[in-house]
């Protein structure tokens, strides 16, 4: 057991179990009560507040949180207050402008567009995913384990890698420059992540519920709805607002498969935007907070339900 | 159905187990669609690399003529190496930073959870958010660059190549960390408590329990989380659109970014279909790794089939 108390900037990760005294953020009560403590065999290193830690987290807090200011102040500011004063000073003028030009610039639009994307995509993930998330945990076939295996394979196929063919189908089938087209292949790519999840919490019903459920003779239908259903709707709301981000940041699909102001999303106006109008920081940076509000909204009210989800994508 | 026999217990109604469970029938809307949207352009694209097509009419047939074109083409050469410095780079500082942040993060502190709120934002953001975002920061004329010239000289980090590859770097590592980050906290959060507190009683401090502890037990982790910045490296080039565009020149053009252009900027939709193959390729082999490494196949619950 170390004495000193300036540990190396490796010694942040005590690991998961450190004592709340030991924060990021020492407390001034932590060291005083620290101190005759360290010294008892058992409570060692959890006890001595992490200086390593706090330094490193406070650098890492800085690379975040700058552009992020930038971002905001930038974004209230007129374009002449703004290159006067320079992206890091406090600002000096205030004006709304900016959000006013976006919707000018046609973002109304444009949100709008996204919406319909992310509403669409969702619906498709929510009537696709739950059936086969029980398949997959009730039917051990080997039809089954081959679909889910090719999720699985699925899921690290990335989208940028078939964005050739894609185009090719989409516009053989006539969806190029539609929304439709759009959806399609999004809410496809959503699919391995979703069924991951949610056959994930749908593996931790216990097997006496779907006994009780056969004694009394149910269908599979029945058990879906009075059983699975219900009791995975934490796994639910994951991939309800999972599939809802990926749709709503969606690029790639878009910026290949449509061209039209009518069909444009907000990501796409914004790379157009900048390529336009890059000189209007203001302007621009007004218009990536606008994209941003509803994810900000959703982050705010269903943080739980997606970072539970984003943490399964990792493994168990 | 499943046909399994029932299992060897034999309590009154076991046998109706099998009862209520859902047919092949359940999976099949999602395998199609998926089949349709996602693994039939796999295939596609292999047939497409054989073919010319402009994007109008339909593609014709032009044996490996695509395919020689390609070995003969420097730029491609050098993309594939910038594209391997890239994820290597990418590698390298993302999996230290995620990692010590992850576990940092496991800890139960509250003012753990709320810097963790914060640092997660990122995440949120979609990449041409961040892109165009980041492009402004670092502007020439109006960005940090500007306001800092004693830290960053004459300010234009997209004017060469060194450069522009430190800003996508950077950039990636900025983006991407909060996800890696949160898949080492799960992780983290599983490391039985009992592990740390035998060491401590053994002497170990922070850095002796991170070693022999939450290394080793993070391993899983730890693949699958490079194997997915490996193949998200190769891939993805929305940031080098927005951010660099290529350049200059072509000395931030990585493979990804060039197949685009074949496509979409040259309508060599045949040329940028081999592009795409050596792409998947490689993805698809570093999937299987991964599957096979993380054994996801096998994830069954232990509750499933008591």
């Amino acid at each position: 057991m170390s004495n000193d108390l300036s540990v190396t900037p490796t010694e942040q990760v005590s690991g998961p179990t450190t004592s709340p005294t030991s924060g990021g953020a020492p407390r001034p009560g932590a060291t005083s009560a620290g101190v005759p403590l360290r010294r008892r065999a058992g409570r060692g290193s959890r006890n001595r507040p992490n200086w390593g830690a706090g330094v490193a987290v406070t650098i890492w807090l800085l690379i975040v949180a700058i552009p992020l200011y930038v971002l905001v102040t930038a974004s209230f500011q007129t374009q002449a207050g703004y290159a006067a004063g320079g992206p890091l000073s406090l600002p000096t003028t205030f004006t709304l402008d900016n959000f006013t030009n976006a919707f000018d610039q046609g973002f109304g639009r444009y949100f709008l567009n996204t919406l319909v994307v992310t509403v669409a995509v969702v619906g498709i993930v929510v009537l696709l995913v739950p059936p086969l998330s029980y398949a997959i945990v009730r039917n051990r076939s080997r039809a089954t384990t081959g679909i889910f295996r090719m999720f699985l394979l699925g899921l690290a196929v990335p989208a940028s890698a078939v964005i050739v063919p894609i185009f090719y189908v989409i516009s053989v089938v006539g969806l190029y420059d539609n929304l439709i087209g759009v959806i399609l292949p999004t809410a496809a790519f959503c699919l391995p992540i979703c069924t991951i999840i949610l056959s994930g919490s749908m593996r931790d019903i216990t097997n006496e519920l779907y006994e009780a459920m056969a004694l009394d003779g149910a269908s599979p239908k029945r058990v879906f709805l009075q059983l699975v259903l219900p009791l995975s709707k934490g796994g639910v709301a994951t991939i309800v607002v999972y599939s809802a981000l990926q749709a709503w940041n969606g690029f790639l699909f878009p910026l290949i498969l449509t061209q039209s102001e009518s069909t444009k999303v907000i990501t796409l106006g914004l790379f157009n935007f900048q390529t336009q109008y890059g000189v209007n920081i203001p302007g621009l940076l007004a218009a990536v907070v606008m994209s941003m509000i509803p994810i900000l909204l959703v982050y705010l009210f269903a943080r739980r339900a997606l970072v539970q989800g984003l943490m399964g994508v990792g493994g168990k | 159905m499943t046909t399994r026999a029932p299992q060897g217990r034999t309590r009154p109604g076991a046998a109706d187990l099998q009862v209520g469970r859902p047919g092949v029938v359940w999976a099949l809307p999602a395998a199609l669609f998926f089949g349709l949207f996602a693994l039939l352009p796999m295939v596609l694209v292999l047939v497409l690399s054989f073919t010319q097509w402009s994007g109008l009419g339909s593609p014709e047939f032009v044996g490996t003529e695509n395919w020689s074109r390609l070995l003969d083409d420097p730029v491609m050469l050098k993309s594939i190496g910038l594209s391997l410095v890239l994820t290597a780079l990418g590698v390298v500082t993302q999996t230290p930073v995620a990692m010590l942040l992850g576990v940092w993060a496991a800890g139960h502190q509250w003012n753990r959870a709320v810097l963790s709120a914060i640092f997660f934002v990122p995440l949120l953001l979609s990449a041409a958010a961040v892109s165009v975002l980041w492009r402004a920061v670092l502007d020439p004329n109006f960005g940090v660059p500007a306001q800092m010239e004693w830290l960053f000289g004459d300010g234009n980090l997209f004017g060469n190549q060194s450069t522009a590859i430190a800003v996508l770097v950077f950039v990636s590592l900025w983006q991407f960390t909060p996800l890696h980050a949160l898949i080492y906290q799960g992780a983290a959060k599983a490391v039985p408590p009992m592990l740390y507190e035998a060491a401590e009683i053994d002497g170990a401090g922070r850095v002796r329990s991170f070693f022999a502890i939450t290394l080793p037990q993070l391993r899983n982790t730890m693949i699958t989380s490079v194997i997915l910045m490996v193949v998200g490296g190769l891939t993805t080039f929305d940031t080098v659109l927005i951010l660099t565009n290529g350049g200059p020149g072509t000395d931030t053009t990585i493979t990804a970014f060039y197949m685009y252009q074949k496509a979409f900027r040259g309508f060599d939709f045949g040329l940028a279909s081999a592009i795409a193959v050596v792409l998947v390729v490689a993805a698809t082999a570093i999937s299987l790794v991964m599957v096979r490494l993380s054994g996801y196949d096998k994830m069954r619950s232990e509750l499933e089939g008591v």
